[in-house]
C-alpha cells in the first residue's frame, strides 16, 4: 500500500513538470458560466445594490513558474448589466450614468503583476469604462487549479477593487458621498488552451 | 344606445374612444414629466407607479375596444374616396401605434422577468424578457411611438374639427352623442 502510494507520488512528481511546461494561456470559461463580474454600490447609505455584467469574455496568462509574466485581458458588454430590476438597469445604462449606447464595451488590459505571497498578488492594468481609461490595481488570489473532470486543466481566481466613478466621467454629484464609488468583484475560471 | 349602427357610434364605443383619448394624453404628459424628475422628488417612484398601472389598464381597454370594433358595425365613412382612404389608414395607424406604445412600455418593465403591478392589486406577468438590452431598446420604441401617436392624434383631432366646421358632416357629433346611432 505504502509502496503503491510512493510510486504514484514519484510518477506524479515526474509528470508535473511536463504538464506545466505547456502553454500557460487560459481562456475564461464564459460559456460554462464559471465567471462573474459583480459590482456593489451603496443605495443612499441605506443598503447596497448588487449587480453584475452577464456578457464578457477574456483570457489570461498564468504560469506558476513565471508569475511576473502573468497577464489578463477582459472585454465586457456593459449593456448586459443587471441588478434584477429592469427600470433601474435601464436608468443605469442611460446617458445619466454608463451611456451604453455610446460606450458599449468596457475593457481591462493588464500591464503588470506583482506577486505578494502565497497564491496572491496585485494585478495592475488599464480599465476603460464610459470611454475613460484609468490605471487600476486589483489584488487577486489564486483559488485553485488542476485537472477538471472533463479533460481540461483549469485555474481560478478572484479579485476586487474600488472604482471612483468620477474617474470614469460618471457624475454622481447629486448622490451622497457613499455612492461616489463602488466595489468591483471579479471571479473566474480559465481553461488552459 | 349601447351598440354601433351604420349611422353612428353606440355608448360603448364612445366611452372607449374618449376615455382612451384622455388616458393616452395623460400618460404622454405624465411619462414626459416623470422621466425628467429629480431622483429625490416625491413623485420619482409614484409617477411611474401611476404610469405603469394606467398603461396596463389602457392595454386591457384597447384590446376590449378592438374586439368591440370587430364585433360591431362601423358607422359609414364620409367624404371623397381619397379622404375616406386617408381616414381609414389614419385610424389604422392610431390603433397600431397605441398597441406599439403599450406593448413596448410593458416590455421595458418586464425586461428582466418581473411582472407589472397594477395599482398594487394585480400583477401582469412578464411574457417576454431577457432579450439583449431589452429595456433600453423597448424604451426607445416606447418614446418614438408615443411621440408619433400624439402627433397622429393631433392630426386626427384637426381632421375631426375640419369635418365638423368646414365640411359640416356629423363625424364628430356621432362620436359624442350615442343617440345619433338610431336617429333617422
Amino acid at each position: 500500500m505504502i509502496k503503491k502510494t510512493a510510486i504514484a507520488a514519484a510518477l506524479a512528481a515526474a509528470l508535473v513538470p511536463l504538464t506545466q511546461a505547456q502553454a500557460a494561456d487560459y481562456a475564461i470559461d464564459s460559456e460554462g458560466q464559471h465567471a462573474f463580474i459583480q459590482f456593489k454600490i451603496s443605495h443612499l447609505g441605506f443598503s447596497y445594490i448588487l449587480g453584475s455584467f452577464e456578457e464578457f469574455s477574456g483570457n489570461f496568462r498564468y504560469d506558476p513558474e513565471n508569475l511576473e509574466d502573468s497577464a489578463a485581458s477582459l472585454e465586457v458588454d456593459v449593456a448586459s448589466l443587471t441588478s434584477n430590476h429592469a427600470e433601474r438597469d435601464k436608468h443605469i445604462k442611460s446617458d445619466d450614468f454608463l451611456a451604453t449606447g455610446e460606450y458599449p464595451t468596457a475593457t481591462f488590459t493588464s500591464t503588470g503583476f506583482t506577486p505578494s505571497g502565497e497564491n496572491a498578488g496585485v494585478l495592475s492594468g488599464e480599465l476603460t469604462l464610459h470611454g475613460e481609461t484609468n490605471e487600476i490595481e486589483m489584488p487577486v488570489t489564486l483559488l485553485g487549479e488542476g485537472e477538471d473532470p472533463w479533460g481540461n486543466y483549469r485555474a481560478g481566481f478572484e479579485g476586487s477593487t474600488t472604482l471612483v466613478l468620477d474617474d470614469y466621467g460618471i457624475d454622481m454629484s447629486q448622490f451622497p458621498e457613499v455612492m461616489h464609488e463602488l466595489e468591483l468583484y471579479v471571479t473566474f475560471e480559465g481553461i488552459r488552451q | 344606445m349601447w351598440n354601433n349602427t351604420r349611422r353612428g357610434w353606440g355608448l360603448v364605443s364612445i366611452l372607449l374612444h374618449w376615455v382612451g383619448a384622455l388616458v393616452i394624453i395623460g400618460l404622454f404628459v405624465l411619462g414626459w414629466w416623470m422621466t425628467g424628475l429629480d431622483y429625490y422628488d416625491r413623485w420619482y417612484n409614484l409617477g411611474p407607479w401611476w404610469h405603469r398601472s394606467l398603461g396596463m389598464l389602457l392595454l386591457l381597454a384597447t384590446l376590449v375596444r378592438l374586439g368591440w370594433r370587430f364585433l360591431q358595425p362601423t358607422p359609414e365613412a364620409k367624404g371623397q374616396r381619397l379622404e375616406r382612404l386617408t381616414a381609414h389608414l389614419g385610424h389604422l395607424g392610431l390603433y397600431a401605434l397605441t398597441l406599439l406604445v403599450l406593448v413596448s412600455g410593458y416590455l421595458i418593465s418586464t425586461a428582466e422577468g418581473q411582472g407589472i403591478l397594477v395599482f398594487d392589486a394585480l400583477e401582469v406577468p412578464a411574457l417576454i424578457s431577457g432579450l439583449p438590452d431589452q429595456a433600453t431598446l423597448a424604451g426607445r420604441v416606447h418614446w418614438y411611438s408615443a411621440l408619433a401617436l400624439i402627433l397622429l392624434s393631433a392630426g386626427h383631432a384637426l381632421a375631426a374639427l375640419k369635418h365638423h366646421w368646414v365640411d359640416r358632416t356629423d363625424v364628430l357629433s356621432r362620436m359624442i352623442d350615442p343617440r345619433r346611432s338610431r336617429r333617422r
